[in-house]
């Protein structure tokens, strides 16, 4: 049997075997319409009725409220499409297409890259849904702003579709759900600055607020989008690759020992 | 050899799965794992396939270590699992292109081999719909199909036609002897089921509480109980007499039906009748695997309903 030549840490046959996972998925999340449509109305209601509620009354941001939840909203679509997928490895795990990817010659490492490749491509693709629907709330793009948004969303899609993998892979059932929803997605999300102003907290928020990695990356697009940030770009770029670096290698580890 | 283990051992915290078993298996044949569900033939299975590590003992596959190398184990294998495992959002063609690319099956020969499966289990029309729409029955025949792709020396099927209407089972069958025969594929099963077993394999390892029992072929193993057998309802048998004939090998009463082991009926039946007793009725049979069993390990093997199977799929349908 034909195995290919090396090329680097992967052989030829990991790549096609990183690509038929990705595939996978991909065919998977667009054959699922229903989950597209209803993961895309949920941020357009958030922007909609809370942007537009809340933004009647109190103002922040030069843009209007609606523009700065902007990229806090961008996050919460991203954060969501591609957490959950990673858990629904606790899924593949008992039953279906995972169980023969796991009995074929494709090294672990492989498996937990072409899963997460699918994931951003998730987070990618519903995130493009919401982005088209910017100049609704007042954001202009220009190739530099959109350049640098893709690529936080990017960082993003990938860091926390890595830390869905790992819990999911420790994971024997459905019934951490929650728990993950309660104690990771929205604590992330609350506490980065994504519907408010960071620079006025309270002290005890402000420092649970720095050291949300997240806020890192609300910041990064709100700057690239509005040009209002709290810190310089590069920064918010530093944190987010760090982000992203931790959680792959933490990710890698958790399906190296996943049974 | 193709498959040679060496006192290979699972032990889970309160039982010992599969018990120092000693094992070859010849190229090019059909190898049954035959016993009651629980008695360790999985575990076994999917040591070999290198899902799970031994506790204790070795094998070898294809002559590659299990523990030292489980790459080329598992790129000499393929295997079709007890619970449906194609995916149900894809077509049937598309499980099998996945399953080209995760087994590194040459670009080139990708779509001519996904072609000569797909014709082998006669599934080549249906190949465009989406799994979901399958029965059982296509589905098992698509993971058949997904096992042979990469052309592995070695095919695992745990419980093929599990949960199976006869019908859908006879056809499986079918496939699997003409890959056997067709491929020269080694094939290992898992079943219990002791006419799949009768019907399909050269030899088969009876297996029971992780140890093997008896190993030999069908034919063979069956002789060992016997030739022919009578079973018969008698009220009060004379038990004693019988027993002195010279061609009785066995004969016992229970539950007022004696079962009587002899090595050969046609010509002794006669004479049995006459001094047995008041007999109510008579069953003249050759014995099955059953009766091995039953001889072997003292019990009748436990019938499973396919439950267990079913349950999983309303699961999978769940999701």
């Amino acid at each position: 049997m034909g195995r290919g030549v090396c090329e680097g840490w992967f052989k030829m046959s990991d790549l096609w075997g990183i690509y038929a996972l990705w595939y996978r998925e991909a065919k998977v999340f667009l054959r699922e319409k229903s989950r597209l449509v209803s993961s895309t109305v949920n941020p357009l209601i958030w922007l909609v009725a809370f942007g537009g509620g809340l933004g009647a009354s109190i103002s922040i941001g030069g843009a209007g409220y609606q523009a700065f939840i902007f990229p806090g909203v961008l996050m919460l679509v991203v954060l969501f499409t591609t957490i959950f997928f990673g858990l629904y490895v606790v899924w593949d795990k008992k039953i279906d297409f995972f169980k023969e990817v796991l009995v074929s010659p494709l090294k672990r490492t492989s498996i937990f890259v072409g899963k997460m490749l699918g994931g951003c491509t998730d987070g990618l693709i519903q995130s493009g849904i919401i982005i088209l629907f910017g100049p609704l709330f007042g954001i202009n793009y220009t190739a530099y702003s959109l350049g640098l948004v893709i690529l936080f969303v990017l960082l993003l899609a990938m860091g926390t579709t890595s830390l869905g993998l790992a819990i999911g892979s420790q994971m024997t059932s459905f019934e951490g759900f929650g728990l993950v929803q309660s104690f990771v997605i929205l604590p992330l999300f609350f506490l980065s600055g994504a519907l408010y102003p960071i620079d006025n907290l309270p002290a005890w928020l402000s420092w649970i607020t720095y050291a949300n990695p997240l806020t890192y990356i609300v910041d990064g697009m709100r700057g690239a989008l509005l040009g209002e940030s709290s810190f310089p770009i590069v920064l918010d770029l530093g944190v987010a690759a760090a982000y992203v670096a931790v959680l792959v290698a933490i990710g890698t580890f958790a399906f190296k020992k996943m049974t | 050899m193709i498959i040679q283990t060496f006192g290979i051992t699972k032990r889970y915290k309160n039982i010992t799965a599969v018990n120092h078993i000693d094992l070859s298996i010849e190229e090019g044949k059909i190898f049954g794992l035959l016993g009651p569900n629980g008695a360790g033939k999985t575990t076994l299975l999917s040591m070999l396939a290198t899902l799970i590590p031994p506790t204790e003992g070795t094998a070898k596959v294809n002559g590659y270590d299990i523990r030292k190398e489980p790459g080329k184990v598992r790129a000499s294998i393929g295997m079709v699992f007890q619970t449906p495992s194609s995916d149900e959002i894809l077509t049937g063609r598309e499980n099998l292109y996945l399953h080209a690319l995760l087994y590194g099956v040459p670009k080139e020969e990708r779509e001519k081999r996904i072609e000569d499966v797909l014709e082998l289990v006669d599934l080549a029309d249906r190949a465009n719909d989406l799994v979901k729409t399958y029965s059982g029955g296509m589905r098992r025949r698509l993971e058949l199909a997904r096992g042979l792709l990469h052309r592995p020396k070695i095919l695992f099927l745990d419980e093929p036609t599990l949960g199976l209407d006869p019908q859908t089972r006879q056809h499986i069958w079918d496939y699997i002897k003409r890959l056997s025969k067709e491929q020269g594929v080694t094939i290992i099963i898992t079943t219990h089921y002791m006419e799949e077993a009768d019907s399909l394999c050269d030899r088969v390892a009876i297996i029971d509480y992780g140890e093997i029992k008896a190993l030999d072929s069908p034919s063979m193993l069956k002789m060992k109980v016997g030739k022919s057998m009578i079973k018969a309802r008698v009220e009060s048998p004379n038990l004693d007499y019988i027993r002195g004939l010279p061609y009785v090998i066995k004969a016992e009463a229970k539950d007022g039906t004696v079962t009587i082991i002899l090595s050969e009926a046609g010509a002794h039946i006669q004479e049995i009748l006459c001094n047995l007793g008041n007999v109510s009725f008579v069953e003249l049979r050759e014995p099955t695997l059953n009766d091995v069993f039953l001889q072997i390990t003292g019990k009748e093997m436990r019938v499973e309903s396919a439950e267990g199977w079913a349950e999983v799929y309303a699961r999978a349908g769940s999701r």
